[in-house]
């Protein structure tokens, strides 16, 4: 029961997403024009930064998903649909991670295209160990969506929600989105520091563990009343 | 999933509270099969957060909220299968068709085929040419009868419908009415709420009237509900304006 309900879940918010594309074309517009920006500010002479790209794809991601997180919960609140979800029989937990895994997806696709972007801008070898880099961006994606997801739900009635989302989200995924740049930065060595690299990725993991554990946990009763 | 059965509905002394605001204070009554119960009052009467507690989306402040031998504090999800709700919003995704709409909420209730049940709910109402079409797409009475099914799907006990008749022309009107008639018959529990006193006239078993989070009167098989209600309010008025004056 509770996998058929994280997978109806899914799949509605899949397929409104297919339909009307709002997410994407709005997460990807901003998160490409926030590449571009930092591109043309910190590229001097054809010199990237140093360990710039990992910072600057990170920060894309982050405020991306600040943006999709809202527009996701958004479309709940305008038809109190995310009531209709919160009356069914179905365990709330199911359809947390119903939410969590279509947010996940639609970072995912986003990432897909910013990657090679801030690659090719900054020049950096991000696609050199793409089985790497897919693992630190998996973790850090579900660790920031699994709090950004609770409390983008949490806030959903409340008038205030655009600016308390960033409020509430930035400062406890700030470790998530650090681990996320430090070890994408240990990745984009000439020689990887396996050490480090496997430090930050550990690090990442815990904290997905964590932050999922605490949602499951708590969403049932922040849901009720 | 297959909802618990039970045969009344039973509100003791029920009140909520909003920090310091009192949302609804101390309401009892009780319907049993084949009852189809009104709430009437103003805005702001306290009907809303009724049906959100009966909804089991709200907890009493105090009071009891028992279906049968269920209660309400400690709802299991087979109590939330036994009961079906029509808000305000119609709780529909405008961007999927009708018929996706009603078949992903026909397997959020575990409902035995969705996709049969959807297309029985789409002939029920009237929309069967419509099912491959986006909500989107449709009139204001198009989505409540849509709504409608969608809150049925499952063969609730019990349904809770707030403001239902909103939106809709005369002929949808009857035509909810002539639904919510059958439906009693076939021993569904149907709590309504409504402000719209015309199109609720002769079709209630019982009238609760609701000022400011209070039951002011019940009356059973109401009639000449406009009088009624307000010869209930005023006196309502009167009785409040002498408490502020005592």
């Amino acid at each position: 029961m509770f996998a058929r309900v994280v997978w109806l879940v899914l799949r509605k918010d899949l397929m409104v997403e297919v339909r009307s594309l709002e997410i994407a074309y709005t997460t990807l517009f901003f998160a490409v024009s926030c590449v571009l920006v930092f591109a043309f500010a910190l590229v001097q002479e054809g010199q990237p930064p140093v360990d710039g790209a990992a910072g600057i794809l990170w920060i894309s991601i982050a405020f991306a998903g600040t943006l999709a997180l809202g527009r996701a919960f958004e479309r709940e609140r305008q038809s109190e649909t995310l009531r209709a979800l919160l009356l069914a029989p179905a365990a709330r937990p199911a359809v947390y991670v119903g939410k969590l895994l279509g947010i996940i997806t639609l970072l995912v696709a986003g990432e897909i295209v910013l990657v090679p972007l801030v690659a090719l801008l900054f020049q950096a070898p991000l696609l050199s160990r793409p089985i790497w880099l897919a693992v630190i961006l998996l973790s850090g994606t579900i660790g920031f969506s699994a709090v950004g997801t609770l409390f983008a739900a949490m806030l959903v009635r409340a008038r205030s929600r655009d600016v308390l989302l960033p409020v509430l989200l930035y400062p406890i995924t700030v470790p998530v989105i650090i681990a996320g740049v430090r070890a994408t930065a240990a990745l984009l060595q000439p020689d990887v520091d396996a050490e480090i690299l496997r430090f930050w990725l550990s690090l990442l993991v815990c904290f997905d563990i964590v932050f999922v554990t605490l949602a499951l946990w708590t969403f049932e009763s922040l849901m009720t009343d | 999933m297959i909802g618990v059965d039970f045969d009344d509905l039973t509100v003791d002394e029920v009140s909520r509270h909003f920090g310091r605001r009192r949302a609804l204070s101390r309401v009892t009554f009780r319907a049993t099969r084949g009852t189809l119960l009104g709430l009437l009052g103003t805005n702001g009467a306290g009907k809303s957060t009724l049906l959100a507690m009966l909804a089991m989306l709200l907890r009493p402040s105090a009071g009891r909220i028992r279906y049968g031998a269920f209660d309400s504090t400690t709802p299991e999800p087979s109590l939330r299968a036994s009961v079906g709700v029509l808000g305000h919003d119609l709780f529909l995704y405008p961007e999927l068709t009708a018929s996706e709409n009603l078949e992903f909420f026909a397997g959020l209730y575990a409902v035995n085929d969705p996709s049969a049940a959807a297309a029985h709910a789409l002939e029920l109402a009237g929309l069967a040419d419509r099912a491959n079409d986006t909500v989107s797409s449709f009139s204001r009475g198009m989505r409540q009868r849509v709504a409608l099914e969608r809150a049925l799907i499952h063969r609730p006990r019990l349904l809770l419908l707030d403001e239902p008749f909103t939106g809709l022309d005369d002929g949808s009107g009857a035509a909810l009415a002539a639904r919510l008639r059958t439906l009693r018959e076939s021993g569904s529990i149907i709590v309504l709420a409504t402000h719209d006193l015309d199109l609720v006239e002769g079709l209630l078993d019982r009238a609760i009237f609701l000022r400011d989070g209070r039951m002011m009167d019940v009356v059973d098989r109401p009639d000449g509900l406009r009088s009624m209600y307000r010869d209930i309010m005023s006196r309502g008025r009167e009785s409040s304006g002498g408490e502020k004056r005592g």
